[in-house]
């Protein structure tokens, strides 16, 4: 990075130098992200964890480790679907800074708007895709309006607390870059952050089985690895 | 860890075949798979020729003999030290997961312990990946080219000049049977 030749010259430069640990973070982290990636997942939302929220007279939901945004707005089009968007609030964490001025601007490629509206037919969606967003010849720009409930935050999983009392947690293929101990950490932080009855999504090959809270939840879709904290 | 991709179900299915049931080492299978019926079919394909359990992998599923872990539709499979691990990065020759992406890693964790086979494919996926392993002291196998169903994976191994063996199919089921069926081997 940056012509930087030792570890110590690179410690250095994050310790001075005021973005330099940003750009190193955006270098680093796995930032790959689709649009309604795995669909099956958001039809068991659209299913099954609607149907449970629908009772609450207001939602927050966290959306941890949000990268550029592509889930962030992929769970507002459902929301907004289900007529729960004015009556819930986004909350949208990544670590890193550049990542999430991108997804606030909610700009992507054009040329994968073919992959996610097919994607968006498959998790159920009931509309025209591209209704959501204005296109010129390279890019797809997202509507706004889409995004005036979601509040874009930094946090870092691995040392922030908890920050506000959620009815759902929706943190999918994050935790599978951190190693068992930051896991553990970040599952007591998303334990601390549920509310009772609240909804836990993760990725379709991750589990909370092997987490110390796994007695405290219960599967509402084991496939799509959707829980429910009951305690 | 055994890689493959166009033709690598019929491949898999005869070297599974020929496993002990109590091998001593942990078997990982990455195949090239999309999301047709074939490609989610493809665990149940192969229980029907192992005799010992195919399970997709899950993250931080643990690296032991007693199952072959296969690589899922959309994520890289890596190994990292005692655990298997999964990624979402880019996918490497247009492949997610991608063969060298597992043997890469599992040499970095494993060294002169990991066997590697290579068999199958219609891109050069594997190649820099077995090269790898070579270069961190293990063992690297690949199907004859000739009796592939499909050349170019195993064509672009052996440019790399780092093949230990190269054989035919039955003779590689035979090899890595008699690999993990004796105690105290490496993986």
């Amino acid at each position: 990075m940056e012509g930087v030749q030792t570890i110590s010259g690179l410690q250095e430069r994050i310790l001075h130098e005021p973005n330099c640990l940003d750009r190193l973070i955006v270098d680093l982290a796995v930032n790959v992200t689709a649009m309604f990636r795995d669909p099956a997942f958001f039809v068991a939302l659209r299913d099954k964890v609607i149907p449970m929220l629908r009772t609450y007279p207001f939602l927050r939901i966290w959306n941890a480790g949000c990268s550029s945004g592509e889930e962030t707005y992929s769970l507002a089009i459902l929301l907004e679907e289900c007529g729960m968007d004015e009556r819930s609030r986004i909350y949208a964490t990544d670590i890193n800074d550049a990542v999430l001025r991108r997804a606030r601007e909610g700009v992507f490629p054009l040329e994968k708007m073919r992959e996610y509206t097919a994607n968006y037919h498959r998790a159920g969606g009931t509309r025209e895709f591209s209704s959501y967003y204005d296109a010129d010849s390279k890019v797809a720009r997202f509507r706004p309006s889409l995004v005036r409930n979601v509040v874009f935050a930094q946090h870092n999983l691995a040392s922030d607390g908890s920050f506000n009392e959620f009815n759902a947690i929706v943190c999918r293929n994050v935790l599978i870059y951190f190693d068992r101990n930051l896991q553990d950490r970040v599952h007591d932080l998303f334990f601390d952050s549920l509310a009772t009855f609240g909804v836990l999504g993760v990725g379709e090959k991750e589990s909370i089985r092997f987490t110390r809270h796994a007695a405290a939840y219960e599967e509402i879709d084991p496939d799509q690895r959707i829980y429910r904290k009951v305690v | 860890m055994l890689g493959c991709s166009w033709g690598g179900t019929r491949a898999l299915g005869t070297i599974l075949d020929d496993l002990p049931d109590e091998p001593s080492a942990a078997l990982a299978v990455v195949q090239h798979r999309g999301f047709g019926p074939a490609d989610k079919a493809l665990p149940l394909l192969l229980r029907r020729r192992c005799p010992i359990p195919v399970e997709e992998a899950e993250d931080k599923m643990p690296v032991e003999p007693g199952r072959v872990v296969l690589a899922p539709p959309d994520y890289h499979l890596l190994v990292d030290g005692p655990c298997f691990a999964l990624s979402t990065e880019e996918p490497v020759h247009h492949s997610r997961p991608s063969v060298d992406v597992l043997f890469e890693s599992a040499a970095d964790s494993y060294g002169p312990r990991l066997v590697a086979i290579l068999l199958t494919g219609a891109n050069e996926d594997g190649a820099a990946g077995l090269r790898r392993v070579k270069e961190s002291g293990g063992m690297t196998i690949v199907q004859d080219p000739d009796e592939a169903e499909r050349r170019a994976m195993p064509d672009a191994a052996l440019r790399t000049g780092a093949v230990d063996e190269v054989l035919p199919l039955a003779a590689i089921a035979q090899l890595l049977g008699s690999l993990v069926g004796r105690q105290d081997d490496g993986r």
